[in-house]
């Protein structure tokens, strides 16, 4: 149950391995009403490490197997998740990049893609909501990205994917108003994770940290959208009039 | 089934929806509890705690203040009593003994509370250290526990059931009916003095030599003025007072009540409206506008209990993002960390205007009652960045100085620093297991704090 100050005591994170997800984490925990993280995500070192580094920080943690990539497995992952208690606040941070090139030409990745950053989230999204609905409270923070508001030839497939999920967390917002739980939808430009790892940084590029805090923020006054960093909703306000013929010869 | 409502306590902090159901008989308070619901069940008084502990996510709330009528006054009795049921209000109780010349033995600092909610809150009030709290006054109440039945308990039957109710935020069920001894009276008013202390070693020293000499104490202290002054107060302490020390003109009509009401604060104000400016104006005022020293005056009850009842709904001055109250109390061998809380609390740059302080007296054995013997402090603060961590600074040194926060207040202590604060947590839980085993009364607030 949150506090009054809107922090939460219990956390899960859907992609319990992702770095933008564990900072939002430490985030809560600085906080200080944070208590019990639910990590979510494929087993192996990388979930071990991540739950190993939250127990340093006197939380409590229980691990979770997703597998985005299979559906069937979802509805037991969320039931799980809700079994020891209310939870407070849902991260839906899995996903991929894929390779873009690929993406467009080779059936099988665009396939997988799509499957991990929008049939996945709209699936456990709808889970998660009928969980949140019952309980009365409750938020949901959805990684979105700019990519999607806008969509650019060099990672469309990606761009398509956020668009579509993007669009599935905002509407939810609506649909859920009046039941005790809301939706915050984040969209980072470009941040500095495994994800993007040596890419050349984009402009206006972030940390963790930072899309982490602005979040938090965001669902603690109840935001349905926030940009990280925030000058992004002015660059996209401008960007999504721009004509195709001029954006196509923009320079990223 | 009905819509869900959205609830808020007093400090319109953490809302959530739940149904709400409106009994108006016994057998409709049990329907509710036997047909239950998978979030659980919690009664709810006028929504007077600050926090949330009248509510209930997902779940049911039942408002009791249907159950609403006062059964009968025993004015012959020694002491006459009084059965209500668990929705009377304090104020409309007040009234109506007024006209047999009797007196509720307990008022909080507001009078629309309701009987359930005084004892569920277990409350106290300005006579505290003279006469202890609301529950001590409790002869008997009716109880609906999880299974639907009835239970008639009081300190000697069932007392365990009795003491776990008495300051048990509405956890073991539902009181729907309640017997409390009550007191006589001659007049409705009041004979006090008044002091203003300089600085908060002055006032402590002032309550501790004369509280003694009067039933009701209380003072109101300014939280920011710092340095030299520091915790400087006005302190007001009086008795009932008797029909010949009224002047002639009041001595006509002695029982009359006066509740002025100047209407209701609209919902229009900003955050962040109390700021260190105003908060410094409202001290300034309140502090000058008390006379240095009287003694014996006559003040009626809005005057002496409840000038902020005058306004209601005044909450609303804090603006959309509410306020918490954070009251605690430590014993009185604690006067050093009183003082170090007092010094952070107007050191930390969060402002209140309402502060009070007072000397409790022994407590009871209610399992979470709040009062315990020594000094209480009460501020009111706006949300606003930086409280949490003020507010915890202040819980560490409450509970190094074996004191505990009050949770018909709280919105936001930790399970761990309360189970540390009630060291009776344990046998409360032993009732629970024992009427409610499958935990159907719950709220936002148990749930918060894993009680
Ligand atoms: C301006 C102001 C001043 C105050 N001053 C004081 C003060 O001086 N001293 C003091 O002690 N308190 C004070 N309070 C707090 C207030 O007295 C308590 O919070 C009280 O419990 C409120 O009663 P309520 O009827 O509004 O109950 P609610 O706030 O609706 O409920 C409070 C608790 O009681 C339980 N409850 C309510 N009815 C029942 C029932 N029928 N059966 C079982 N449980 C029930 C609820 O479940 C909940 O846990 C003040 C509050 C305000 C707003
Ligand atoms: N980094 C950026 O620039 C950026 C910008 C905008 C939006 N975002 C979005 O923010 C979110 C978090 O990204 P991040 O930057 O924190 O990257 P990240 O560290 O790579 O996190 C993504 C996580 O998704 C998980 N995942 C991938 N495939 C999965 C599958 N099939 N099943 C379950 N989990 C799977 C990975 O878990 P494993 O440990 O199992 O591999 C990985 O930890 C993503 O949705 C991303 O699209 C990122």
């Amino acid at each position: 149950m949150n506090d009054a100050f809107g922090a939460p005591q219990t956390l899960l994170l859907l992609g319990g391995t992702s770095d933008i997800a564990l900072a939002i984490a430490r985030r809560y925990r600085a906080d200080g009403n944070l208590r019990r993280v639910i990590l979510a995500a494929r087993p192996g070192p990388r979930r071990q490490t991540a739950a190993g580094q939250l127990r340093e920080l006197g939380l409590e943690v229980a691990e979770l197997d997703l597998e985005a990539r299979n559906p069937d497995s979802h509805a037991t992952t969320v039931e799980q998740a809700f079994t020891a208690g209310d939870v407070d606040v849902v991260v839906f941070a899995f996903g991929v990049l894929g390779e873009a090139e690929r993406a467009w030409t080779d059936a099988d990745h665009v396939l997988e893609v799509a499957e991990i950053n929008y049939t996945a989230p709209v699936h456990l999204g709808v889970l998660v909501a009928a969980k949140l609905r019952a309980q009365g409270h409750g938020s949901i923070l959805a990684l979105s990205s700019v990519a999607g508001t806008r969509i650019r030839r060099s990672n469309f497939v990606y761009g398509s994917t956020k668009a579509g999920m993007d669009g599935f967390f905002f509407g939810l917002a609506e649909a859920l108003r009046g039941s005790g739980v809301s939706v915050t939808v984040v969209r980072p430009g470009f941040v500095k994770t495994k994800m993007t790892a040596g890419l050349k940084p984009a402009p206006l590029s972030v940390t963790a940290e930072q899309v982490a805090e602005q979040a938090v923020v965001a669902a603690r006054d109840g935001k349905q959208v926030v940009w990280a960093p925030r000058l992004f909703q002015l660059v996209m306000l401008v960007l999504r009039h721009v004509p195709q013929a001029i954006f196509r010869k923009l320079p990223f | 089934m009905n819509d869900p409502t959205t609830l808020h306590g007093w400090g319109r902090t953490n809302p959530t929806p739940a149904r709400v159901h409106t009994p108006t008989g016994v057998d409709e308070v049990m329907a509710h509890i036997t047909e239950g619901s998978p979030r659980g069940v919690i009664a709810r008084g006028l929504g007077r705690s600050y926090g949330d502990p009248a509510q209930n996510a997902g779940g049911t709330v039942l408002d009791l203040t249907g159950l609403n009528r006062i059964l009968t006054i025993d004015a012959e009795a020694e002491p006459p009593t009084v059965t209500v049921e668990a929705g009377v209000s304090l104020d409309t109780l007040m009234r109506e003994l007024l006209g047999h010349r009797l007196w509720v033995p307990v008022l909080p600092g507001t009078r629309q509370v309701t009987i359930g909610g005084a004892i569920g809150a277990d409350v106290h009030g300005k006579n505290h250290h003279s006469q202890g709290s609301f529950g001590n006054h409790v002869r008997s109440l009716d109880l609906v526990t999880a299974d639907g039945t009835v239970h008639t308990i009081g300190p000697d039957t069932d007392p365990d059931l009795f003491w776990a109710t008495v300051g048990g935020m509405g956890l073991t069920g539902v009181v729907v009916r309640a017997t409390v001894e009550v007191q006589r009276v001659e007049t409705a008013f009041f004979s006090v003095d008044t002091d203003r202390t300089t600085d908060l070693d002055d006032l402590m020293a002032r309550m501790t030599d004369g509280d003694d000499n009067y039933t009701y104490s209380v003072a109101w202290f300014d939280a920011v003025t710092r340095g030299k002054h520091l915790g400087r107060a006005v302190l007001t302490r009086g008795n009932k007072a008797s029909l010949d020390e009224l002047p002639a003109k009041l001595r006509r009509d002695p029982l009359r009540f006066v509740a002025p009401s100047f209407g209701t604060i609209p919902d229009l104000f900003p955050n962040g409206l109390l700021n260190r400016a105003t908060a410094r104006a409202f001290s300034e005022f309140w502090f000058r506008k008390a006379p240095r020293h009287a003694v014996g005056e006559i003040q009626n009850i809005t005057q002496f209990f409840h000038p902020l009842d005058i306004l209601a709904d005044w909450n609303r001055v804090y603006g959309p993002a509410g306020f918490l109250q954070y009251q605690f109390a430590v014993p009185f061998t604690e006067g050093v960390a009183f003082r170090r809380a007092v010094e952070t609390i107007v050191g930390s740059g969060h402002v209140s205007a309402l502060n009070v302080l007072k000397r409790f007296g022994p407590g009871n054995p209610g399992m979470l009652s709040f009062p315990m013997p020594g000094w209480t402090l009460t501020v009111d603060l706006p949300i606003r960045d930086g409280l949490a961590e003020l507010c915890r600074r202040l819980d560490d040194l409450v509970l190094s100085a074996g004191g505990r926060t009050y949770l018909a207040k709280d919105s936001r202590v930790s399970p761990d620093a309360l189970r540390r604060m009630y060291p009776r947590l344990a046998d409360f839980a032993a009732v629970r297991d024992r009427v409610d085993p499958d935990r159907v009364f719950v709220s936002d607030q148990s749930r918060r704090l894993d009680l």
